[in-house]
């Protein structure tokens, strides 16, 4: 049911190019590739310092966070400010859909704010499509993580540090471990590998933590640790989403820790260079341990730093499209005109 | 009918003796090049003068004024400049200027750096008669009228040629 959520063009203008930024599902490759090239163009490469530039200066962006978050909420902000664009943080849950405003009397009122962009954190998947449904022509929609569905930005900022530290995709081998039924951020991150390429994708994780089907996703699986991390270049560790848990779906932490947990010895049976990646927030002792979530393999701060710079990347991205498409109509029009006065004079 | 090529050389030899009768070279400047062609310029005269620091490259992409019309250059790249701008008398150098917009960027960008004590504009070539803002160069390699349309190609060898006409290039 969730891979259905989005159709794929509704994210896409008529000239095929990003208008919201739902899911990576349906995107094409040169779609990826220019985010993450844009995503360079933000980073001093020298010292990684992300500078304030004045692209977006007089453009509304409005964070609507229905869910908590720290990590993604904050590099979006950031990400908007280095942008120099008006930005709006709302915390919905205390705010007026919990005095009996429907959801979409409350976009419709923050659109007559003139918000030229909804930035979207919701519990239930589908929520930006259905925003982006709904919203007027000229406003974009980014989903910063909707349910169990789709985490794209997160997703692009990973295949961002894959590519800064490991170089091309194509070459390489991916063990993803963890919580694969209830990530979206691993479904994001499995759409993004696929449409790049990747040599390989593996998913590692017991079988009360995988989706129905895995194979259909294009990814190896494996329930052995050992087995699944041998060989690869680089480790995504997903934390353990209790609060999406229905049932007991592990018999313990502790238990599985000591099935699935990344151990300095684990890492040791892959790749001597392997990089080790998360999205946060990590959960040292049941995940990771210490020692390798800190280590020198680990790149989960720069992950971080890089999350502002591809959130960058995206925004503007989506307002150089929407500039190119007005551009392109009035061009449009222009010619039409010209074509009639032609046609009169003749 | 022909396109004319034009002796770079003498138009680098032509803004370094510029520079020398200026007090800017005892400054102990800093010099920057404006991305592409500005870039390929400053690489000559960077060398040509032996300046001790490194050249600083910026892109003025992300600073352009319109944005909002013709939305991002897809070539861009990250500005680079390896020192602190404050304080420092900076040499700006652009290939071109024309209507005088790079400029504004440029200086809007270098500006969110830090306040250099001073700029210097050098550019190779002033295109004359079409300014739209108020900026001259205080260093200029050859003028030209702005009727005729010039490409420059780089960076080595770093070429500059003028095209027969401006409709011939439209």
């Amino acid at each position: 049911m969730i891979a259905r959520l989005s159709s794929p063009n509704i994210q896409l203008n008529e000239l095929g190019k990003l208008h919201h930024f739902l899911t990576l599902e349906g995107l094409k490759q040169h779609h990826l590739i220019e985010i993450l090239d844009t995503t360079k163009s933000f980073i001093n490469p020298n010292t990684n310092e992300i500078k304030k530039v004045p692209l977006l200066r007089g453009k509304s962006i409005m964070n609507l966070f229905f869910e908590p978050s720290t990590r993604t909420r904050t590099t979006f902000e950031i990400a908007e400010k280095r942008l120099s664009a008006d930005i709006s943080s709302l915390d919905i849950q205390t705010s007026a859909t919990k005095k009996g405003e429907s959801l979409l009397d409350t976009l419709w009122n923050l659109q007559a704010m003139q918000a030229d962009m909804f930035v979207i954190r919701h519990a239930q998947s589908g929520a930006a499509q259905f925003f982006a449904q709904h919203v007027a022509p000229h406003v974009h929609v980014l989903n910063a993580g909707d349910g169990q569905h789709a985490h794209p930005t997160q997703a692009m900022l990973d295949m961002f540090t894959i590519r800064k530290h490991k170089g091309d995709i194509f070459d390489l081998k991916i063990a993803i471990v963890g919580d694969v039924l209830h990530s979206r951020v691993v479904r994001s991150q499995i759409q993004a590998l696929s449409i790049l390429e990747a040599r390989e994708i593996r998913v590692v994780g017991p079988k009360t933590l995988m989706p129905e089907n895995p194979e259909a996703l294009g990814v190896h699986i494996y329930h052995d640790m050992e087995e699944g991390i041998a060989g690869v270049d680089v480790i995504i560790m997903v934390r353990l989403q209790n609060e999406r848990m229905t049932s007991a779906l592990i018999p313990s932490e502790k238990e599985f820790f000591k099935l699935y947990g990344l151990t300095e010895e684990r890492l040791a049976l892959a790749k001597p260079d392997a990089i080790v990646m998360h999205p946060g927030p990590i959960n040292r002792g049941v995940e990771i341990e210490s020692m390798v979530a800190d280590g020198s393999q680990s790149v989960i701060l720069e992950q971080v730093t890089y999350g502002i710079a591809v959130r960058m990347a995206v925004m503007s991205i989506i307002m150089s499209n929407a500039a190119q498409l007005s551009q392109y109509k009035a061009e449009q029009v222009a010619q039409t005109e010209q074509d009639r006065l032609q046609e009169e004079n003749a | 009918m022909t396109d004319l090529n034009i002796n770079v050389d003498t138009l680098i030899e032509n803004i370094c003796t510029q520079l020398q009768q200026q007090n800017t070279l005892k400054q102990s400047p800093k010099m920057i090049g404006i991305r592409t062609g500005g870039e390929w310029v400053a690489q000559v005269l960077h060398k040509k003068l032996a300046l001790p620091d490194p050249l600083g490259v910026i892109d003025i992409s992300f600073y352009r004024d319109d944005f909002s019309k013709i939305g991002l250059n897809p070539t861009t790249k990250p500005s680079d400049i390896a020192w602190d701008i404050t304080d420092q008398h900076i040499i700006l150098v652009d290939d071109v200027l024309f209507t005088g917009r790079t400029v504004r960027a440029a200086l809007n960008e270098i500006f969110d750096y830090g306040r250099p004590a001073s700029v210097t504009l050098v550019v190779l070539v002033d295109r004359k008669g079409c300014r739209e803002l108020p900026f001259q160069a205080d260093i200029i390699g050859m003028s030209l009228e702005c009727n005729k349309t010039i490409k420059v190609t780089g960076p080595d060898p770093l070429n500059v040629t003028i095209l027969e006409t401006k409709e011939k290039q439209a």
